[in-house]
């Protein structure tokens, strides 16, 4: 299934309070669309800007490949 | 086009960034997606292409006033329905060709963002072709549309990129720049993130795209050339032509230029187009044509007469002609620029040219051809298969037409079944990559998946071998008239001969070839053919050691096939099987090959080798092919009772050597590991007993087999670097072959035991396991050890004792060779090893300063003085004796 962009922005918010990692499960998401591609940047962007790190969890490798390519990859961390 | 992109303003360049950051995001998003998801896509699309066929076509009329609006909704539906019709079942998403037997996956990789150049010629076909080729193979475009056709190439952009993401596609897939200008173009052909240019367009638009550095595809410019040829159906030419260059008024690249019409059907052709609607131009009125539409400073076609109607450019030209007039032809009477005819004609007007021959018709197509249609596209209409194809051969055309119209049989599709496109490639004639009509496999790189192969092997072998005492009397199975049998005169004189003799059937001719006891020359070899060929022999018995054999070998060579050149057949060789010289399989004789040992070494009667002396080079040739090995091998002790003892000790070396090098060979197999340690048995067991008591029958006998055995194994696994050394340093220094072999052996096996500094490449092994096979010997011969590299130690140990046994020097120097000698021989010495094919199958590929060093122990008799460091763990091979 493709991946509500929501439940990016829900982690944009607690970016902004959290101190240490933020983790994202996307252990069900098996496709990524631009809307949440577009989620991601500003997630990423976020992060950096507060010092937190973003450890996306379980991200299979066909959306692996999409960050990858997208110079996303290096604005997270990434727990299997 | 070359000019750089500093006119843009920042908002130009916001904008530009902003396509390209949508369609690069896109393009990895749609990584994601399924052959399903795109084919579903793609469907959609074409129908809505369709569906808006005339619409789109009617667009391009108004913007562009070029061309014809049936025409134009015709190519719409062209560019969806019959592109669509190539490409559905087409796999394009994940493995897209598979070659089981070959192990070869073919798989697709998308590119990513694409730069879309599209045409004014041919505006909304084009963009509707390549938004189908994109979503088949998971691309974004951008499209960089002609300045002045971009509105109706936007709008069809518009269609399918709706109907793509109304059905899943990746939103940004498509965007088609607003008002484009030249600037845009070059910042978004250099842009990083844009992977391929495609550019169909005119030549400053190709030349620009292949000039960014990019990846890309491009069109050329074409002059179609047709040959009108005298056997050719003239009524179906004439209306095909008609129908292809009248085609939305000869917008299509790939249209007729220049007819060229034999003489013997020119008047009759030229009547015929007049008939249909065609106006002929006179000479005056061709000049006024010429002149008009062809701008004598460029040598160039016009712009205002590309894609307008025949009667519109004849009024421009101040030409009267009928109101229906669909054509207009002009003759001309040569070509280049002081023909302006000659040159490309986006526009209903053809140029004809009369031909007195076939000769000149050809010529002048070539003309044609390179006049500015190189790679692209020419159409013959002919009755007659040999001028259609040397039609093409002297015509350098990515596509040639035959029989058809040349700007819809170009298409492909519709008259041929040619791939469909709206870009042509047009090779490097045309300054393009690729003279195909450009597809969807051009929107991919194609990965492959290469399986590990394993190289079918095999084990050929002799089909009749005769072994034990007596096996001599089976020649009396061998029906003859002439058989001549090859000995040296000591075997004459102490009756082996006449036992050979005595053995074969009465009613045979036999007659007598004695040949020095030595590796034969070539002057040898072609006095023992002379003497085949004055007998009229069909049947040789070779009778004597590995010399004897392989001067037989060669004479029935050079006896059944004359042509045969020893000098190219003894060329180098990697891989047998891949070889580039072929042993000839033509024969003018028959004979048949018996080979009858008298020594227990070479094996060559069992063996596909033969070894000549190249005397003035100072070198061994060896040759090798199956079709070498003797037809029958007799093994049989007798002949081997009063071989000399230094005979049998060098020869029962040559025979474990064979053995031990076949064992570890990278050729090595269950087949001749059988036979390759068995040699080594017998040889460690009976060698020395032959030695030391030659009477002794069984020990005789052993040793006798244990060659013929050894052969067998190492005729297909082929020998080492042991052979190596020992050819190049025995034949510089007079040295038997066995006991040059028996100098290296010791420090070969302890060479091939170690780790290696290069492995041998070969597929049909899954570890290096030399140490291992080596290992296996000892525990066979039964010389203790507990780990590999004891094993091996005690081999070694094995090996050295064996040949203080058989009294055999244990180095170079002990052969009376000086330092200095050895030390001026040894250039030659490691350039010659190494271009002996013999360690090709070494399981370790030496270097040349290794042969050198494996040169210097043997002189010196002694090992590195670094012990054996023998690779562990490595991984058992399978199917082998490890």
């Amino acid at each position: 299934m493709t991946t509500d962009v929501v439940w990016i922005q829900e982690a944009v918010e607690k970016v902004k309070s959290a101190e240490g990692d933020v983790v994202l499960d996307f252990s069900s998401v098996r496709r990524i669309d631009s809307s949440v591609v577009t989620a991601l940047e500003e997630l990423a962007g976020m992060a950096e800007g507060r010092s937190v790190k973003v450890v996306l969890r379980a991200v299979n490798v066909d959306v692996y490949k999409v960050l990858k390519l997208l110079k996303l990859s290096q604005r997270f961390a990434f727990l299997t | 086009m070359t000019e750089n992109f500093s006119s843009l303003s920042a908002d130009r360049i916001a904008y530009l960034e902003g396509l390209v950051r949508q369609g690069k995001t896109a393009a990895a998003v749609f990584t994601q997606f399924t052959q399903l998801d795109v084919d579903r896509i793609v469907k959609a699309m074409v129908l809505a292409g369709l569906e808006q066929a005339q619409y789109l076509a009617r667009l391009a009329i108004e913007e562009t006033r070029l061309g014809v609006l049936e025409d134009k909704a015709i190519k719409n539906m062209v560019a969806t329905e019959f592109v669509y019709d190539y490409v559905r079942d087409k796999r394009s998403v994940g493995a897209i060709r598979e070659f089981p037997e070959r192990g070869l996956v073919e798989m697709a990789e998308p590119i990513g963002l694409i730069f879309s150049i599209t045409p004014i010629t041919n505006p909304t076909a084009t963009v509707l072709f390549k938004c189908i080729m994109a979503i088949k193979t998971r691309n974004a475009i951008i499209f960089g549309p002609h300045p002045k056709a971009w509105r109706c190439c936007q709008e069809a952009v518009r269609i399918m990129y709706e109907a793509a993401v109304k059905h899943g596609a990746p939103e940004g897939v498509f965007t088609c720049l607003e008002s484009p200008t030249l600037p845009d173009n070059v910042y978004l052909m250099h842009h990083k993130e844009v992977k391929l240019i495609d550019a169909t367009g005119g030549p400053g638009a190709v030349k620009a795209a292949y000039s960014s550095g990019k990846p890309a595809l491009g069109v050329g410019p074409g002059n179609t050339p047709v040959y009108l040829e005298k056997t050719a159906q003239l009524d179906m030419a004439v209306v095909d032509i008609i129908t292809s260059k009248t085609f939305d008024n000869g917008t299509i690249c790939a249209s007729e230029q220049t007819l060229v019409i034999d003489d013997e059907i020119f008047d009759s052709v030229i009547q015929k187009f007049a008939d249909l609607g065609t106006h002929i131009c006179d000479a005056k009125e061709a000049d006024l044509l010429g002149r008009t539409v062809i701008d004598p400073e460029t040598g160039f076609m016009r712009p205002m007469a590309i894609g307008q109607k025949a009667t519109d450019i004849a009024r421009a030209c101040g030409l009267r002609v009928k109101p229906d007039t669909k054509l207009l032809i002009a003759e001309i009477h040569g070509v280049g620029r002081e023909h302006p005819l000659s040159a490309e004609k986006l526009f209903p007007v053809l140029s004809v040219y009369r031909a007195k021959s076939v000769e000149e018709a050809l010529r002048v197509c070539i003309d044609l051809n390179q006049f500015g249609g190189l790679g692209h596209t020419a159409v013959i209409f002919s009755r007659n298969d040999e001028i259609i194809q040397k039609f093409s051969d002297v015509i350098n055309a990515g596509r040639i037409i035959v029989n058809s119209p040349g700007s819809i049989g170009a298409l492909g599709g519709v008259y041929n079944d040619m791939v469909p496109t709206f870009s042509f490639g047009c090779g490097t004639g045309g300054g393009n990559s690729t003279t195909d009509n450009v597809n969807l496999y051009h929107y991919l790189n194609i990965k492959r998946v290469a399986r590990r192969t394993q190289a079918h092997m095999w084990f050929r072998v002799p089909n009749q071998i005769y072994f034990n005492r007596n096996a001599v009397e089976n020649l009396r199975q061998f029906p003859s008239q002439s058989t001549i049998i090859i000995a040296n005169p000591f075997l004459e004189q102490i009756g082996h001969v006449d036992i050979v003799r005595r053995a074969l059937p009465p009613e045979t001719t036999v007659r007598v070839l004695a040949i020095p006891d030595a590796e034969p020359e070539v002057k040898v070899v072609m006095q023992g053919v002379e003497a085949l060929r004055l007998n009229k022999v069909d049947q040789i018995i070779a009778l004597g050691g590995g010399s004897v054999i392989d001067a037989a070998k060669i004479m029935k060579l050079k006896y059944e096939s004359p042509e045969a050149d020893l000098e190219e057949l003894a060329a180098p060789f990697l891989d047998l099987r891949k070889r580039v010289v072929q042993y000839p399989t033509g024969k003018i004789n028959r004979v048949r090959l018996i080979a009858i040992s008298t020594t227990s070494g070479t094996g060559s009667e069992v063996t596909p080798f033969a070894v000549l002396i190249d005397k003035e080079r100072g070198r061994k040739v060896t040759l090798a092919d199956y079709s070498l090995s003797p037809d029958v091998a007799i093994v049989d002790p007798q002949f081997v009772m009063s071989m000399p003892k230094g005979l049998t000790a060098d020869t029962g070396i040559d025979c474990l050597t064979h053995a031990l090098e076949a064992g570890v060979s990278i050729h090595a197999s269950p087949y001749t590991d059988s036979n390759a340690m068995q040699a080594i048995r017998l040889a460690f067991q009976y060698l020395p007993i032959a030695y030391e008591h030659p009477r002794d029958e069984e020990a005789r006998s052993m040793m006798h087999n244990a060659a013929c055995i050894a052969a067998l194994a190492f005729a297909n696994a082929s020998v080492g670097v042991n052979h190596a050394l020992a050819h190049a340093f025995g034949a510089r220094f007079g040295v038997a072959h066995g006991r040059a072999n028996a100098l290296m052996l010791p420090h070969v096996i302890a060479y091939n035991a170690a780790v290696p500094t290069k492995f041998m490449p070969s597929p049909n092994q899954r570890a290096y396991t030399a140490h291992k096979k080596y290992a296996v010997v000892a525990d066979l011969l039964g010389l203790g050890g507990d780990t590999v590299a004891e094993k091996v130690q005690n081999l070694v140990a094995a090996t050295e004792q064996l040949l203080d046994r058989l009294e055999i020097p244990r180095s170079i120097a002990d052969l009376g060779i000086t330092e200095e000698e050895f030390e001026r021989a040894m250039p030659d010495l490691s350039k010659i090893a190494f271009d002996d094919p013999s360690w090709r199958s070494n399981p370790r590929m030496p270097l040349v300063s290794e042969l050198v060093e494996l040169f210097w122990c043997a002189y010196r008799g002694r090992r590195p003085a670094k012990p054996i460091t023998v690779p562990e763990p490595v991984a058992a091979m399978e199917g082998s004796l490890v």
